[in-house]
């Protein structure tokens, strides 16, 4: 080694040989302090033997050696600062203090901790959702390069599914793309079988090239090959983990085994990992598209059923992309000018995007109103903090007389916060896990909800939020220590002016902000809920009380021709209407009111002038029995219901709602008129009334038909009414139904105002949040408000004595002293609906008929929270008002 | 008299080292031969001098025993290491060239 490197190498040795002398001083530190002792107490006697052999008597020689020697503790001290761990020792020491401290008041303690529990753990809770769902990549390979591909058929409908001939062509000329596939939706009868009962499962089908392109492989298993994804092969499925666990027992012996699914043998090639949810958690197998779509449905240009993704090529913008995509539609919508219903250009959007954007603001506002509810618990610990130091000045006082520096008692402030916050922030841990846990099962159907779990993000960001908390609380109390004016603390009265002006200003303006932010929380809670009880009475257009409904899927393999399906459902109709205490049934294809678009169809106005080339006209389809509508308590309101003697294959009646009349028959009478769809002609028998498809969306015009005289209709849902409880019969139904078909599943049995629930659900979840959080705020500003009050009334005593000795009324007094106490609440008030104008705004998106100024709401909320302030002033007032001015008096 | 809180800290540190080379002291003893050595100007502050010490031997100059002194108690005797001695040139040399440079100045008319 040369000259320098030895240099280096030498200091590396000493770096390393002080850390492991402070490190050993650390742990011996006891030891060393005893050996540091012994080391002093010798010196100190070899200078008393030093000073007797210089004379002095041995009392004089004692107290020259100590003198000269100083003070041990400090001396000690300052060896000890040497040891370079001393800083650690420090915060240590300062922990320890102030643990001890906080215990002596326990009830201020949990308090605080309760509070700053609440706050954090909602915090780390609603961080842990939007962290899941909203910011986790998917769990496929190269997620940002996924992407989910849209047609934009109408100005309207620019996000629409995909078509089997466009997404061909797409895949034929696209050049963007190292992967394009298509998928759809689809849903089985899975057969009775090892003692289980038939059920009816939600699942997806996949191209053979769809987990390739999603760069993930059966856990069991293989994935479909291109052989299997023809219509003529064998049947073939992948099971979900979940139904593989619940339903198949977990046995790996399942694959190459053959279920029944609608009746048809499908061989089990694979079973997906358990972390997998594609396109939703619902889906519970997967079956191969080209073999389960009927082949005319996969090759139109105009059938909207399926939904295309893609894989990026490296270097190609989601942009380029899309502008190629749309070059190809165009060209073959210009080739189909007259099918209005071929879509004209591409959309494109990235994969998570579109399975999450939808919950993306109401999750965000939700964070951001967690966010306040911190910020307030904040405040509300920093105000007791200067509370408690108001009543330790003297403590701090007589310290910082004996030299303690204000540093130290800083950072004692400090230290307390932190235990605080390191207290609360392990509280809010399990309040957050618990939330969680509640959370999830009040929404289960949430996008990703199979993704949402805590990670190494959480922990830090919780982490994060309890040093925040932390700062903060101590920041700002330590803001009313700053006087340091020592000797009029240390004076026992203060009659010149009242003690702790300083502390009594700070503490009003924490208590404004905490009231500005209630204010905020409040009003949004309040303009959730507005729009969450609109929403729940919005009259969807039919009775929804006591009306059960559920669904059937007749298999085709067992009912093969139309005359069977029908003379099913009719048996299955008249059996159930002969139930005692049933007052009518029917059906109706493919969804009931509130769930649903369903499906539209596109179709023309015979008497009308054909439509201009490339115009469109389309309405909701749906398949109904005659006695649909007096069993939903839809009114006809002009001509009759469907007639009993539509047969299979000969339909021709059909009914049209108000909307349809009001939209495409402007100002004529649509009875006895035609409408053309498809190959038939049907003649308009009557008008209905309108029905929404879902909650919050304006009624669309709609077509119904006989469901007796569809082709293929082999689903249906029967909707019964009663005068009773109508649950009741989900039973009796279901039993028949298994007495005409064994192994028939009836699946989504669930009441009219069930349906509405799930529809509103999303609304009534942010509503609820919100409220709790509002409510809690308050709660937390009426106890800071009557804190400060209390406060000011005590600080203010001898204030209050003196002048109603002097001779003012007692009246006046109080009232000037309450009003003192009031103002900060209502300046809060103010300047909350001040800034709740400003951030209602980005509510807007979640509001059902409401407007985000509801003046309603604002007036509402601005009583409440005056309502609440005046409570919480009632026993300080009460207090005040009792005050015996000679006792106030003595009380100096 | 020149207090020893006049000194750099970096002098008391070369006074210590310089006391220890020729042989093993405990505190009481490094002070008191400083004090001899330099004709009672210079009185090392208890103070000072044990914060030197532990700072020194925390920095590996020197290390320290535990020994029966000569009244008969244990006391800490603190030694010069190898390395020790090569600081004690370092700062010997450092000191002379420092103490060259005032001289020549405060000389100087």
């Amino acid at each position: 080694m040369d000259g320098f490197e030895e240099e280096r190498c030498k200091k590396t040795m000493r770096w390393l040989h002080q850390i492991w002398m402070s490190l050993t001083m650390l742990f011996r530190r006891g030891r060393a302090g005893t050996a540091l002792d012994d080391e002093l107490a010798f010196h100190i006697e070899l200078q008393i033997a030093e000073n007797r052999a210089a004379g002095m008597s041995g009392q004089e020689a004692r107290e020259a050696a100590l003198r000269a020697f100083g003070n041990p503790a400090a001396l000690r001290d300052q060896a000890r600062e040497t040891w370079s761990w001393s800083r650690m020792e420090l915060v240590l020491r300062d922990a320890r203090i102030g643990a001890r401290t906080l215990l002596r008041t326990p009830g201020f303690a949990t308090i605080a901790i309760l509070v700053l529990g609440l706050g954090i753990g909602s915090n780390i809770a609603l961080f842990t959702f939007v962290r899941s769902v909203l910011l986790k990549p998917l769990p496929f390979r190269d997620p940002d390069r996924l992407a989910r591909l849209y047609e934009s058929t109408t100005d309207k409908n620019q996000y629409n599914q995909s078509s089997g001939g466009i997404f061909s062509e797409w895949q034929k000329q696209s050049r963007s793309f190292t992967d394009l596939s298509l998928w759809g939706y689809a849903g089985y009868n899975l057969s009775a079988g090892g003692g289980q009962l038939p059920e009816n499962v939600r699942a997806a089908t996949f191209s053979s090239n769809t987990l390739p392109t999603l760069g993930v492989e059966p856990a069991l298993g293989r994935n479909f090959t291109a052989e299997d994804d023809q219509p003529s092969a064998n049947g073939t499925v992948i099971l979900s983990w979940g139904l593989w666990k619940r339903r198949f027992g977990g046995d790996p012996a399942i694959l190459n085994r053959t279920i029944l699914l609608d009746a048809r043998p499908y061989t089990v090639v694979g079973v997906m990992p358990a972390w997998f949810a594609f396109p939703d958690q619902t889906r519970q197998l997967w079956t191969p598209l080209h073999y389960k779509e009927p082949t005319e449905v996969l090759d139109a240009l105009d059938e909207h059923d399926f939904v295309a993704i893609g894989r990026l090529k490296p270097g190609v913008t989601a942009a380029q992309a899309e502008a190629e995509l749309s070059l190809i539609t165009k060209r073959i919508h210009d080739q189909h000018l007259d099918n209005a219903s071929v879509s004209k250009t591409a959309n494109l959007r990235p994969l998570l995007d579109s399975m999450v954007g939808n919950v993306k603001t109401p999750l965000y506002v939700l964070l951001a109103a967690t966010g306040c509810v911190l910020l307030i618990a904040c405040f509300n610990v920093a105000n007791l903090l200067v509370a408690r130091s108001a009543v330790r000045r003297r403590e701090m006082a007589i310290r910082a007389a004996l030299g303690g520096s204000r540093m130290r008692l800083l950072r004692e402030q400090l230290m307390e916060s932190l235990l605080l916050s390191t207290a609360g922030g392990v509280f809010g841990i399990a309040l957050a896990a618990a939330a969680i846990q509640w959370l999830l099962r009040a929404q289960p159907e949430m996008a990703r909800a199979e993704a949402i779990h805590p990670d190494m993000m959480v922990g830090v960001f919780a982490l994060g939020l309890v040093l925040l908390s932390a700062v903060f609380t101590g920041a700002l109390s330590s803001l009313s220590a700053g006087s340091g004016k020592i000797l009029e603390s240390l004076q026992d009265s203060s009659r010149s002016h009242s003690a702790g002006h300083g502390r009594t200003r700070l503490r009003k303006v924490l208590l404004t902000l905490e009231v500005g932010l209630t204010v905020v929380l409040l009003t949004g809670a309040g303009l959730l809920l507005k729009s969450y009880a609109r929403l729940r009475s919005a009259d969807l257009g039919c009775v929804t009380q006591n009306v059960l409904t559920m669904s059937l899927n007749l298999p085709e393999a067992r009912y093969t021709t139309d005359a069977q399906r029908a003379g099913f459902f009719d048996s299955l109709l008249t059996r159930v209407r002969s139930l005692p205490g049933v007052q009518a049934a029917g059906y109706v294809f493919p969804t009931v009111p509130g769930a649903g678009y369903g499906g539209d169809s596109g179709f023309r106005i015979a008497e009308h002038p054909p439509l201009p080339q490339g115009k469109g006209q389309w309405a909701r389809t749906l398949f109904i029995d005659p006695g649909y509508f007096s069993t939903m308590g839809i009114p006809v309101m002009r001509g009759r219901t469907l007639g009993e003697d539509q047969r299979p294959g000969h339909p021709t009646e059909a009914i049209v709602s108000e909307t349809f009349a009001r939209q495409y028959m402007p100002g004529e009478d649509p009875l006895g008129k035609h409408v053309r769809k498809g190959p038939h002609t049907y003649e308009i028998v009557g008008v209905t009334g309108d029905t929404l498809f879902e909650v919050s969306e304006p009624a669309a015009p709609i077509l119904y038909f006989a469901l007796d005289a569809g082709e293929d209709m082999n689903g249906a849902s029967l909707v019964i009414r009663s005068g009773r409880d109508v649950a009741q019969y989900a039973l009796p139904v279901q039993k028949i139904v298994q007495q005409m078909d064994r192994d028939l599943p009836v699946s989504d049995i669930l009441t009219m105002d069930e349906v509405i629930g799930s529809n509103t659900a999303d609304a009534s979840f942010d509503a609820t949040l919100l409220v709790i959080f509002a409510a809690s705020s308050l709660l937390l500003a009426a106890v800071g408000l009557f804190g400060v009050l209390s406060y000011i009334v005590a600080q203010r005593t001898s204030e209050i004595g003196i002048r109603i000795a002097l001779g003012a009324q007692r009246e006046q007094v109080v009232g000037h002293l309450l009003f003192d106490g009031i103002r900060p609440a209502l300046l809060g008030l103010i300047l909350g609906l001040g800034a709740a104008t400003a951030v209602t705004r980005l509510l807007q998106s979640m509001l059902y008929r409401t407007e985000a100024l509801d003046p309603l709401v604002f007036g509402t909320v601005s009583l409440t929270l005056l309502a609440v302030a005046a409570f919480a002033c009632i026993l300080p007032a009460w207090r005040a008002s009792r005050l015996d001015p000679a006792q106030a008096l003595r009380r100096e | 008299m020149g207090k020893p809180s006049d000194l750099v800290q970096g002098t008391l540190d070369l006074l210590i080292l310089k006391t220890l080379s020729t042989e093993a002291k405990h505190g009481w003893a490094i002070a008191k031969r400083i004090q001899q050595l330099s004709g009672e100007v210079l009185q090392v502050q208890q103070g000072s001098l044990y914060p030197a010490l532990h700072r020194l031997e925390q920095q590996g100059w020197i290390k320290a025993k535990w020994a029966e002194s000569e009244t008969g108690r244990q006391a800490k005797f603190y030694s010069l290491t190898a390395a020790g001695r090569g600081q004690l040139e370092r700062e010997t040399e450092s000191w002379k060239r420092l103490s060259g440079a005032i001289n020549l100045i405060v000389q100087e008319g």
